[in-house]
């Protein structure tokens, strides 16, 4: 009806529209002070991915420098630095995801299930600290706790007579690949916890009660009820996080990081940070950004596909 | 019927004993840490070259301390950041506040256009080459807006807001006011805002949080030593000098050794966050639940 009416009189509508922009005027000058802001800051760099097509020479400038076409991505997919360094993202962003994804859902079952109340909300408070530390900070304090010989853990096992040698927590690469998934659990469990608890709050009690009368135990109930009542959450979450498995923090892999460890530290975050503004070949740096970003933008709108699918909220 | 229920109140008795066993162990590790540098940088040299401190601080002195404050360049890089984070925070909740209330209105024409041009650098980021280019275009290199205008809008935190609008203020009240007569800057300075207290402060932190600690920009973008900020001072003294050094000027370091002097530089550019923490905690929590609604 409604389509209609309009079809019939498009000088009534725009009327309307313009009627409409005036009441609101206010409200479109507040709006176009953020989008001035974020066309400046943000959008203002996206020219500047041209030079992924280009032989961008910083002293030439953009008009200075040659269009090559498609040469530089030919150039990164068969430069080996370039696969390391997918391929340890790839499967670091998976490790974290096998380790981190279960663990705060763990901890909101646990502390749901805590009776005394207080203890509940401290041991809360002090869970969700990691999550407000830089990587600096964490990293620096990993150092004091993990380093071979002088760190607080390996001096410990050393006096109760475990080891004879420091363990290299931090400067071997396969314990320091453990050790960085390790870190990176605790630092997010806490936090990640927060949203679970919040949709455990969100359960009906009288599911748990009608499980009680039924006789189901403690296990059960975890099992029957509350599992069932965060799954839309899970599901939402673990979709989201594998449409971000493209991405790579820069200060986690930096702060934790040491030459010793390079082979499995060497991530998409750092090759670009040494290939680009280390190494100033800004071409190859910017090519394997686009090439990031492109891919991980493909898998998060795959991500809120399926998560509609599901019949879960999406994400955009 | 009595000795079933003594039953299962002993086993969950078992059960409780174990969960809050297992949760003291978990807040251990996020407490432990901190008790184990606070007591290394208050040690004596011997005692920590002894390996001797583990959390109870021996031989106690604040040498370590002293030379931080004698040395200044902590201090500065600290004093530089709270006036930087301040300004970052105050600028970030201006847009926040600009672009959320405005989207939060059903009524308005192109809202779905402007929002999908305020959210759509949050998927797709043009990445470090091209905002460094940029950030030189505008000549901001080298200054603090470098760290402050590039991250200043977020539209993860735009978002919360929006949502928190939507929700949080009834409609009811935005119409009488404007029956009344209101203009829109009149309904949301003297309504909407002081009814939206808790999520500007929610935000606030999580703007001000998010620039205390990042310092991946300061590497990029920041070569003058005076316009370090402290993660980026204290990553460069610890993490970048080698696993057994830290880089102070000679005279302020001499006399604690390098450890201790890491843990004090450690425990300095912390304990500020330490502080505030329990305090300003309920409100992240807040921010989480609100943006886990949509985000």
């Amino acid at each position: 009806m409604v389509n209609i009416s309009r079809r019939a009189d498009p000088k009534r509508g725009l009327i309307r529209l313009v009627k409409d922009i005036r009441r609101d005027g206010q409200l479109y000058v507040l709006l176009l002070i953020a989008v001035a802001f974020v066309i400046l800051f943000k959008y203002a760099a996206y020219p500047g991915l041209r030079i992924a097509f280009m032989n961008y020479k910083p002293a030439r400038g953009y008009a200075g420098s040659e269009w090559v076409g498609f040469d530089i991505f030919a150039k990164v997919f068969s430069d080996k630095d370039f696969t390391r360094a997918l391929s340890n993202s790839l499967s670091f962003n998976f490790l974290d995801l096998a380790v981190g994804f279960p663990i705060p859902i763990l901890l909101a079952i646990l502390l749901n299930e805590l009776r005394l109340k207080k203890f509940k909300r401290i041991s809360q408070t002090i869970l969700y600290l990691p999550h407000f530390l830089s990587w600096v900070i964490i990293a620096s304090i990993a150092l004091t706790l993990f380093k071979p010989e002088t760190g607080l853990v390996n001096i410990l096992l050393r006096n109760a007579g475990v080891i004879d040698q420091g363990i290299p927590f931090l400067t071997e690469k396969w314990h320091w690949a453990v050790t960085y998934l390790l870190i990176g659990v605790w630092q997010g469990m806490g936090w990640g916890s927060i949203i679970y608890l919040a949709a455990i709050t969100g359960i009906s009690a009288e599911l748990y009660e009608a499980a009680t009368v039924d006789g189901a135990s403690r296990l059960r109930k975890i099992w029957h009820v509350t599992l069932p009542g965060i799954r839309p959450t899970m599901v939402t979450l673990l979709i989201m996080n594998l449409g971000r498995v493209m991405g790579s923090n820069f200060e986690r892999l930096d702060s934790l990081g040491n030459v010793q460890v390079k082979p499995f530290q060497y991530q998409l975050a750092i090759y670009i940070y040494e290939k680009g503004l280390a190494g100033g070949n800004f071409s190859r740096a910017t090519a394997v950004g686009l090439f990031q970003s492109l891919v991980g933008l493909l898998l998060v709108l795959a991500a809120d596909r399926v998560a509609k699918k599901l019949g879960e909220d999406g994400l955009i | 019927m009595t000795s079933t229920t003594q039953i299962s109140k002993r086993r969950a008795g078992m059960a409780d004993w174990i969960i809050v066993i297992i949760l003291t162990a978990l807040c251990l590790t996020c407490v432990l840490p901190f008790v184990h540098v606070a007591a290394k940088s208050i040690s004596s040299n011997t005692a920590v070259m002894a390996k001797s401190v583990a959390l109870w601080p021996k031989g106690i002195n604040i040498d370590a301390y002293r030379s931080i404050f004698r040395d200044g360049q902590l201090t500065h890089a600290m004093i530089y950041s709270v006036w930087m984070t301040i300004l970052f925070t105050v600028i970030g909740l201006a847009l926040t506040i600009c672009a959320a209330y405005p989207l939060s209105r059903k009524r308005l024409r192109g809202r779905s256009l402007f929002a999908l041009l305020l959210m759509f650098t949050l998927y797709f980021s043009a990445g470090l080459i091209p905002e460094y280019l940029l950030l030189k275009q505008l000549g901001l290199l080298n200054t603090m807006w470098a760290l402050v205008l590039p991250l200043a809008f977020s539209p993860y935190n735009m978002l919360i807001m929006k949502t928190f609008f939507q929700s949080g203020i009834p409609d009811s009240l935005e119409e009488a006011a404007f029956l009344d007569g209101a203009s829109n800057l009149t309904i949301l300075t003297r309504i909407v805002l002081p009814l939206s207290k808790p999520i500007i402060a929610t935000l606030c932190l999580f703007y001000a949080v998010g620039r205390w600690n990042a310092y991946a920009d300061a590497k990029y973008y920041i070569t003058r030593k005076a316009l370090q900020p402290i993660q980026y001072l204290l990553s460069n003294m610890i993490l970048s000098s080698g696993s057994d050094a830290i880089s102070m000027s000679e005279s302020a370091a001499v006399v604690s050794t390098p450890e201790v002097l890491q843990a004090a530089a450690i425990m300095f550019a912390t304990v500020p966050i330490l502080v505030l923490y329990p305090f300003v905690q309920k409100y992240f929590v807040q921010g989480v639940m609100i943006g886990a609604v949509k985000g």
